[in-house]
């Protein structure tokens, strides 16, 4: 187990490694610059700004210099989107706003998508069944910004029950939270009906019913924690994408978030932003996938982690 | 058993993520109860920088507006006024300014204000190290663009400090509208003391971030919120109206409408364009502003070098037909490039009123223009478009409707057809600033309230003529125009240089700028400037 997890981070150092020569080469090959606007500044102006940023040299001693002071912990400066701020104070500011969210969300998810899709599978083909499907469908097909403007002009434009914007009390999470949710609970729930139905059809519970075993021990005992699997694996991915913050979420709700400032940065050609946040979003969503494998292990036991030899 | 330990500890583990992440959530925000006016607007998202010499932005103008104060400033009615500077004489050359700085001028953290603090401040602006956009903004003092080359050492600027509260600035040129330089938000005083411990960091706190205007940055959520309280060191502090002001960043034009509706904030500055007719009446402000939204022809390219045809694509545009149907702002047709609102040799006189016209924005001109149009295509070769190659007409995202109705136009009465390339900003701007295009769409905002800062920028080989435009005349009378100290000679020489850009047409006006903007009718003594800056200084909500 130490020897598997030892091997995962090694191998995620790697990729991490990986992740930022791509992201450098791509953003540096992406015409555009972090200077430019409507008027354009004096070369003799351009020059300094270079020079100050460290722009001006070859693009690979650039890498070098970043990677270095990336091990000695330094993200380096914005350029653009809050000039000269330090990367470190804006991620550790913006990101457990977006984790916080996130969780949430995903919390929000799982306690609803999970019983929905249970509920669907026992009485399948049934009004309830028939409910919970439509709505999943919807879910899944709805774009994220649809979902969010459409809550926001029902609940705040109209009925005037909750805040448009922010996150100033407890009442200003309900909307956000719900529209990062309401995906992963239709595709959680969606998950959950089809593996619950797939264990239903499966020997063990045919034995577990022969026997006389009741019903609910069968379902809850048995059949849910099989059913898990799948939610699980998709868990793991899901909760590196939601903690790390929906740009749409963030964009319509105004919360100052992360997802919201990456896609910003990139937009903007903030450099050492689009560095910075990548590699902390990589790093995240690797770490969450680690975890997510290991969970694998504590729900069913016949997962082997690579143990195999 | 053991299994079920497990599925316990799954459980668990839920349980927790939800406790902690409803407990996070208890966490709200303090209330600043001090029983003043306390006033929530919005004038734009997270500002790129709050820096007096680094910001060139309108939104960064107005937080800068209302915590620093310059020489000069602008009052209620846009006339430029004594700020920190309470008298100033002039020589008769018109060379040397020398300002008398109030005796009660001081910093928020209550020390004196001096002279020194525009010395260190101008210094900075134009040091290479500091690296300002807008540097030039003060290139006509003595010396200033000689250290903007690197030539001369920033000490030697034209500005020096006769003693504690006397500041003479001596210019190279003598410049009419030097004053309202004066109010720019880039000539405002800065601390040394403060600046130069953290040039690059100190305007990130709110403790070093030290200003002399109405208000204090009492604090700064990044993304979130800026929240300003009266200055009481200011020297004017009893006429400062709200005692705190809430600038929520915002940035999304649908949540600004939806807030603005909902009363959460009484001021917003944008709004999505198909919103505009509804809200025509519901808060909705239209104010002139000093720009042209512009096409930008690449003279250099094969075929929109011919002026014939840059002629031929300009008059078949129905400029009303864009401004009422398209852009719906209340914009005004473009038919000269310099925008209205700007003065001539009488100050009271408009600069465009007195212009030569292009061509007739009249609707009833329109059918005229556009036979004109057919006949130079024509007379290019290309009747009714025939054999003509296809145009490219390049923009950013957001300006898909106008670019759709102006290629429309040019198929229908010309028969010429265009595509529409669609690149994302920062591609766009640096295509653009290549010279890597055919057509491109354009919008230039003016620095301040003279011609030159339109016409400047087309003179051969200027960092913002992207039209790669270049004619010796032009070039000629822009160098008389800054050479000039004469308000009359200036005025007909930019007349003049005006006329041959008409005649050259690097680029095809379409309309003048409107600043739009919600504003709640519970807010009352609001006012704005027509380069964009917005103040609260005097606003309160109405009883």
């Amino acid at each position: 187990m130490v020897k598997y997890i030892l091997k995962r981070i090694g191998a995620a150092l790697f990729t991490i490694f990986i992740a930022s020569a791509i992201t450098f080469i791509i953003m540096n090959l992406v015409p555009g610059d972090p200077f430019m606007s409507e008027k354009a500044p004096s070369e003799a102006v351009l020059k300094s700004l270079y020079a100050k940023y460290g722009l001006d040299k070859p693009l690979i001693i650039q890498f070098k210099n970043y990677m270095l002071n990336l091990l000695r912990g330094e993200f380096g400066v914005s350029y653009a989107l809050q000039r000269n701020r330090a990367i470190k104070d804006i991620i550790l500011e913006s990101f457990p706003i977006s984790a916080k969210l996130g969780a949430m969300a995903i919390a929000v998810a799982v306690i609803t998508g999970i019983p929905l899709g249970c509920i669907a599978a026992l009485k399948r083909n049934k009004l309830a069944d028939n409910v919970i499907r439509i709505l999943s469908t919807l879910g899944i097909s709805m774009p994220g910004f649809v979902v969010a403007t459409t809550a926001m002009i029902i609940f705040s434009v109209k009925l005037k029950v909750l805040p448009t914007y922010g996150l100033k009390s407890a009442s200003s999470y309900v909307l956000p939270v719900l529209t990062l949710s309401f995906y992963p609970m239709c595709y959680i729930a969606r998950l959950m009906r089809s593996s619950m139905l797939e264990a239903f059809s499966q020997d063990y519970i045919r034995t577990a019913r022969a026997k006389g075993m009741s019903n609910f021990i069968i379902t809850f005992k048995h059949a849910l924690r099989n059913s898990l699997i799948p939610v699980i694996t998709y868990l793991g991915p899901l909760v590196g994408y939601v903690m790390t913050g929906s740009f749409v979420v963030e964009q319509v709700f105004n919360i100052p978030g992360l997802g919201r400032y990456f896609v910003k940065a990139i937009n903007a050609r903030d450099y050492m932003v689009i560095m910075g946040t990548t590699i902390f979003l990589a790093t995240f969503i690797i770490i969450m996938n680690l975890v997510c494998d290991l969970l694998y292990k504590l729900v069913d036991p016949r997962i082997k982690l690579g143990e195999e030899n | 058993m053991k299994k079920s330990v497990k599925t316990k500890s799954l459980a668990l583990l839920l349980i927790f993520t939800m406790v902690l992440a409803s407990a996070l959530a208890a966490c709200g925000k303090k209330d600043s109860g001090d029983g003043g006016i306390v006033l929530d607007v919005s004038v734009g998202p997270e500002p790129e920088t709050i820096d007096p010499s680094l910001n060139t932005a309108v939104d960064g103008a107005t937080y800068i507006n209302h915590v620093f104060e310059g020489l000069m400033k602008l009052n209620e009615k846009s006339e430029i006024v004594e700020g920190v500077a309470e008298s100033y004489t002039v020589s008769d050359d018109g060379l040397v300014y020398t300002f008398k700085i109030r005796k009660d001028a001081k910093w928020s953290d209550g020390k004196d204000l001096t002279a020194d603090a525009f010395v260190y401040s101008w210094r900075r602006l134009v040091d290479p190290a500091t690296a300002s956009d807008y540097n030039y903004m003060i290139d006509m003092v003595k010396n200033a663009n000689e250290i903007m080359a690197e030539e001369m050492d920033p000490s030697e600027l034209g500005i020096r400090a006769i003693d504690e509260k006397t500041l003479e600035i001596t210019l190279a040129v003598a410049t009419p509208y030097f004053l309202e330089i004066c109010a720019f938000p880039t000539t405002f005083p800065l601390r040394e003391d403060i600046v130069s411990k953290d040039p690059d960091t100190w305007t990130q706190d709110p403790k070093s971030y030290i200003g002399n205007g109405p208000f204090v940055l009492d604090s700064w959520e990044h993304q979130s919120m800026i929240v300003m309280k009266k200055n009481d060191k200011y020297y004017a502090k009893d006429e400062i109206v709200p005692s705190t002001i809430n600038f929520h960043l915002m940035e999304d034009k649908n949540t600004i409408l939806a807030a603005f509706e909902n009363g959460e904030i009484l001021f917003g500055d944008d709004l999505p364009n198909e919103e505009i007719e509804r809200m025509t009446g519901k808060g909705l402000q239209i104010e002139g502003q000093l720009g042209t939204y512009f096409l930008c022809l690449n003279v250099e390219d094969e075929i929109v070098k011919d002026v014939n045809i840059r002629k031929a694509l300009s008059l078949a545009i129905d400029r009303n037909y864009i401004v009422d149907s398209v852009a719906k702002g209340g914009q005004q047709p473009a038919d000269t490039f310099v925008p209205t609102g700007l003065s001539d040799i009488n100050v009271t006189d408009e600069f465009h009123d007195k212009a030569n016209k292009w061509y007739s924005v009249d609707p009833a001109d329109y059918d005229a223009n556009v036979a004109e149009a057919q006949r130079l295509m024509e007379e290019a070769g290309y009747p009714n478009g025939e054999g003509f190659p296809s145009l490219e007409l390049m923009i950013n995202p957001g300006h898909e409707a106008i670019a759709e109705a102006i290629i429309y136009m040019w198929q229908d009465k010309l028969g010429v057809t265009a595509t529409i390339s669609s690149q994302d900003w920062a591609v766009f701007i640096d295509t653009r600033n290549q010279g890597d295009y055919q057509i491109a769409r354009h919008g230039w905002l003016a620095d301040y309230n003279d011609p030159i800062s339109f016409l400047d920028m087309w003179v051969t080989g200027g960092g913002n003529n992207d039209a790669q435009y270049s004619n010796p005349e032009y070039d000629d009378l822009i160098k008389r125009v800054k050479a000039s100290s004469d308000r009359t000679e200036r005025m007909t020489l930019m007349h003049q240089a005006e006329d041959i850009l008409g005649e050259d047409l690097p680029v095809i006006p379409i309309y003048y700028y409107t600043d739009l903007f919600l504003l709640s009718d519970k807010l009352e003594g609001f006012y704005s400037s027509p380069l964009g800056y917005k103040f609260f200084t005097k606003a309160k909500p109405a009883e």
